[in-house]
């Protein structure tokens, strides 16, 4: 099992720079030898295709947390910049700082005022760091809740798009409170009388993730994933073995197909071919039109029943039933 | 032997100072050192007993079971363990009580289930406590236990952070209080859910109380924390709770609560 998305990758990416060399070898020639190096690219090029068929349909949980973290993965400003025609960044918590984990501010989709925000990851080592791997502190989402009350305000249905490995564990953020602040943003998205959708178009990690994913509907990239823990953590405490993340991963089924047929997400938004990041107008168009959608379902409702929708979405989940204590069989 | 074993034994242990301690002394102290002052962690039957008026404590949605959704490795023996080891079908006790007088809506987290772990069962019962509480217009108590969301239910648990928070809420509508009170440990999804959105926000000295746990954090590279990092202590002069009240004086201070806080839904209705 390959153990990073690197390693993962090797092969596809040796084909793609084999193709790529051909291409270059292909400009400098003409007649009969440019049809021969055409005819081998095209057969390059359908070895790759297949290579990525058999990958992608045999995907298991580990290769799907490797992909929903891949640095080459869209992010929440490249699908804000596709989708929204018009988009203002606001910054501040107007009380201690400006998180850049978590960015946001009002947009035009459609034509239309929303708010829209999202984490935001980095690419590079400076942007990583500025952006502290989108693990939010407090401040972002006490800038969240600004927006939240912003869109109630203006009558704006809200966007989100999340994706963190986690809300930022540290001293510092939880001496301001993160707790506080994660618990706070579900409870003004709890009442907010506006549209909310949510999109995990990446990592949905924890309550750092469901912090900004309070929604009427939550929607998820297919090759996204939701958790309840990272599962390196998850191994950390059960097995003491953090190493064990692929094990653990595989026992929490963090799977965008199962968080759909436990009634957490309302729709899987299918990916272009070969994953999101292999084309990000692609992958773009089909988070914009599932937004689009379902918008267009919650504007039938009136204020207070968007409330209710909302709290009745979240009060449903759960998987129990009532049984006596005088009927468990007690196996050790 | 070790204090919370409750057995018979003429002495206990202290786990905060090791001092030998007489059992009918430290029971009479709701398992509280007479030396150290060190609390240590109740049963649910034991928290109600030491809080609530006596024999007014009605339970409810006593059955609830979870469904193992995910069929995760080891979670069945370990359910069927802890349910056979503290006599309760999960970690959350819920139910109607009388504090010196008023009538409120009760849920107990119990930390020998599981660690206290919130799963779907959990998630439903402090839901419907804190849904009873602003049905019936009565103050919702609930008192906090937990190492954080139950893995074992993945997804399912992390629901249950916003289904308890979105509860709080309607108590918020209904202008019924809610106090949570953290015990030892208050931890990740419980403290980063309605825990930490309760109108007053009391703890016992000394509890565990922190967002993420020890591994995670170590995992996520979290070092040079202070010496009492993610305590009640820690949290209080972070302006995260009100009060550190000690054991003792928790059923008058929340007594107090119930009839400032919860003053105007007493107009009428009966008590005393």
């Amino acid at each position: 099992m390959a153990k990073t998305y690197k390693e993962w990758m090797q092969p596809l990416r040796e084909l793609e720079e084999g193709i790529a060399n051909l291409e270059s070898l292909a400009a400098g020639e003409s007649g009969d030898k440019a049809a021969e190096i055409a005819e081998t690219i095209r057969r390059f090029r359908q070895r790759r295709d297949n290579y990525i068929e058999t990958l992608f349909s045999r995907l298991g949980p580990w290769e799907r947390v490797l992909l929903a973290r891949a640095e080459q993965r869209p992010y929440t400003l490249d699908y804000v910049s596709r989708i929204f025609s018009e988009f203002l960044e606001l910054a501040g918590d107007r009380a201690a700082a400006d998180d850049h984990a978590i960015v946001g501010g009002p947009a035009l989709f459609q034509g239309r005022p929303v708010i829209a925000l999202g984490h935001q990851k980095g690419r590079n080592l400076t942007e990583r760091t500025d952006r502290n791997y989108a693990m939010a502190k407090p401040e972002g989402y006490r800038k969240a809740i600004r927006l939240f009350r912003m869109a109630e305000r203006f009558r704006m249905p809200v966007l989100t798009f999340v994706d963190t490995p986690a809300a930022d564990p540290g001293v510092e953020s939880e001496s301001r409170g993160i707790s506080e602040a994660i618990a706070s943003s579900m409870l003004e998205m709890v009442r907010l009388t506006v549209p909310v959708v949510s999109v995990v178009i990446g990592e949905g990690g924890s309550g750092g993730a469901l912090g900004i994913a309070v929604a009427n509907r939550v929607l998820m990239l297919e090759h996204s994933i939701y958790s309840v823990i990272p599962p390196e953590g998850c191994a950390a405490i059960l097995w003491r073995a953090p190493e064990k993340g692929p094990q653990a991963a595989a026992a929490l089924q963090l799977t965008a197909q199962t968080a759909l047929e436990l009634g957490v997400v309302e729709q899987v938004i299918p990916e272009p071919f070969g994953g999101a990041h292999r084309d990000y107008d692609e992958a773009a168009a089909g988070v914009r039109d599932a937004i689009a959608l379902h918008l267009s379902q919650l504007d039938a409702m009136s204020p207070e029943s968007l409330k209710a929708d909302r709290y009745d979405k979240f009060r449903r989940l759960g998987s129990f039933s009532h049984q006596d204590l005088a009927a468990v069989s007690v196996t050790s | 032997m070790k204090a919370e074993s409750g057995s018979s034994a003429m002495f206990v242990q202290c786990q905060g100072c090791r001092k030998t301690l007489f059992a009918t002394e430290f029971l009479a102290s709701h398992k509280v050192c007479g030396t150290c002052g060190h609390h240590h962690r109740l049963t649910w039957r034991e928290r109600v007993d030491a809080t609530f008026d006596a024999d007014t404590f009605c339970e409810s949605a006593s059955t609830l079971v979870s469904h193992d959704p995910l069929n995760f490795p080891e979670y069945a023996p370990k359910y069927g363990q802890a349910q056979a080891k503290t006599g309760s079908m999960d970690s959350v006790t819920i139910g109607t009580a009388r504090l010196e007088g008023l009538p409120v809506s009760v849920a107990v987290s119990d930390f020998h289930f599981m660690g206290g772990s919130m799963g779907s069962v959990a998630g439903e019962k402090v839901t419907l406590a804190l849904e009873e509480a602003a049905n019936a217009r009565i103050p919702a108590i609930v008192f906090c236990a937990s190492g954080g969301a139950r893995m074992q239910e993945g997804i399912l648990s992390l629901m249950q952070m916003a289904k308890t928070t979105a509860a709080v809420e309607r108590c918020q509508e209904a202008g019924v209080p809610f106090i949570a009170v953290f015990t030892d440990p208050t931890m990740a999804g419980v403290l980063a859910s309605y825990a930490s959105v309760a109108d007053v926000i009391l703890s016992e000295p000394r509890a565990l109380v922190g967002f993420a746990g020890q591994r995670v954090a170590k995992q996520a590279g979290v070092h040079k924390a202070p010496k009492d990092f993610q305590s009640a202590e820690f949290a209080m002069r972070s302006g995260m709770i009100d009060r550190i009240v000690p054991r003792k004086d928790l059923r008058p201070t929340l007594a107090t609560l119930c009839r400032t806080l919860g003053g105007r839904l007493l107009h009428g209705a009966a008590h005393g």
